[in-house]
């Protein structure tokens, strides 16, 4: 590839109108650990996988939550993404104590995008070498947004991203038309087995895997963005583990019965999991 | 021609007693302005954290905007330390908050009250800049000149004059 000429700084423009360096950036992207998100009409779901460096070390956060209606996965350079998340619950408290109300989350994508458009066209700064997807619920319902390094966003109703996010993608591809009218079990389920297809075989376990949820219940009171209690994703993990991705004939008969059985065990444990985590040490993790 | 003054006096009182593992925090709800009642149902107390209630008496748009800076600037300690503030740090924060404006003060007269580190019921008071002390009780506001001295009463040490329980034959 001869675009080494054209690569040593963001401010240099290829003679074919390419930026190398935000190309590049988009690769480090590419090279983290997988994010995936799914959305419905009323819930958002983010899931990623979680590798350790080694055996000894703790694995890197990779999903933090922005305020009660927002949340985000990253997957690339995580110092960057931790900052970027900093600077969006900065945001979101700013805007909140102006405002009295949520920062929608179609605004607060386009101040991250916008910030990333910066570090795209100055010679003493490099782009973020982190993709976002960003979760959120707002008074227009329920959104699921994609920010690059190279300053632009895009909606989905799902999407992975990441390495081997691939595999991940083409699953959520067969099944992304019925998302919107998914309920919100439904959808974590969708999420872990999207999750399980990055992992190419090994074995899906709640300790490698991180989901996180934000919506709106079936009886209009919110469900605020928190990252699911590891006992409660393993539950789930164990229920559909045994039945492959669900058909649309007969074996789907079977198959919403366990579906319905870790959806009623799952109900019962999430809300317990935020109450329980007011009294443990980390609200604003879990 | 009488200067304009940035300030109100929206009168109430708040209150707030440490017990053992609990702590009682009080107000009433009336807003007024000199001898004309706003509102009868307005509340000067606000939860900022789990274990940590601030009760404000004074001018009550400064207690809003008080009450807004603390819960921002809680939200911000969650975000950094995954936990809830304590009241002691919360009442450590109020002070420091409340000093920030030695000259253009913050109107309002503070009860901070809650449960400290070890579960005990905790009060701290504070003066309009950021002046504060940890006390079993405390009064602020119009009615604090009355409800000090019955709370000194009650609560300060066993009275000489009460009466000793009359013992059943």
């Amino acid at each position: 590839m001869f675009r080494n000429q054209y690569d040593t700084d963001v401010t240099t423009w290829s003679p074919a109108g390419r930026l190398f360096q935000v190309e590049y950036a988009m690769e480090a992207v590419k090279q983290g650990s997988a994010a995936i998100g799914l959305r419905s009409k009323t819930h958002v779901v983010l899931a990623c996988v979680n590798k350790a460096q080694s055996e000894l070390s703790s694995h890197q956060r990779k999903i933090f939550k922005v305020d009660d209606h927002i949340g985000v996965a990253i997957a690339g350079l995580t110092a960057d993404g931790r900052v970027l998340s900093r600077y969006m619950r900065s945001e979101c408290i700013n805007y909140s104590f102006t405002y009295e109300s949520p920062l929608p989350v179609g605004r607060l994508v386009v101040q991250l995008a916008d910030k990333a458009q910066v570090c795209t066209q100055r010679s003493w700064k490099r782009p973020y070498g982190v993709g976002l997807l960003v979760a959120g619920l707002d008074e227009s319902g329920a959104h699921l947004y994609y920010n690059c390094p190279s300053g632009n966003y895009f909606e989905y109703q799902a999407f992975a991203i990441g390495s081997r996010s691939q595999a991940a993608k083409t699953y959520l591809e067969r099944r992304f038309e019925s998302f919107n009218d998914s309920s919100r079990d439904e959808l974590v389920k969708d999420a872990l087995i999207a999750v399980r297809e990055t992992l190419q075989g090994e074995t899906l376990k709640s300790s490698i895997c991180t989901v996180a949820v934000v919506g709106i219940n079936e009886d209009g009171t919110n469900e605020p963005f928190h990252i699911l209690d590891q006992d409660a994703v393993q539950k789930l993990i164990d229920a559909f583990e045994i039945v492959k991705e669900p058909a649309t004939e007969a074996p789907a008969a079977a198959e919403p019965e366990g579906a319905d059985g870790a959806g009623a065990s799952d109900a019962a444990q999430d809300p317990p999991a935020p109450a329980a985590a007011d009294e443990g040490a980390a609200p604003m993790e879990i | 021609m009488s200067r304009f003054s940035p300030y109100d006096n929206n009168g109430g009182s708040c209150v707030a007693i440490a017990g053992a593992d609990y702590c009682v925090i009080a107000s009433d709800t009336r807003m007024s302005t000199g001898y004309n009642i706003l509102t009868r149902d307005h509340s000067k107390i606000y939860k900022l954290a789990d274990k940590c209630i601030l009760a404000s008496s004074g001018f009550q748009a400064d207690m809003k905007a008080l009450q807004k800076l603390l819960a921002a600037r809680h939200l911000i300690y969650q975000h950094q330390h995954n936990k809830q503030m304590s009241c002691p740090a919360m009442g450590q924060l109020l002070s420091n908050t409340l000093y920030y404006k030695r000259f253009f003060p913050y109107y309002t007269f503070n009860v901070l009250g809650g449960l400290d580190n070890e579960g005990k019921g905790c009060v701290y008071t504070y003066d309009a800049v950021g002046s504060y002390e940890r006390v079993g009780y405390s009064a602020q506001g119009s009615g604090s000149v009355l409800i000090m001295p019955f709370l000194d009463n009650q609560l300060k040490s066993p009275s000489p004059l009460l009466l000793p329980a009359q013992v059943q034959p």
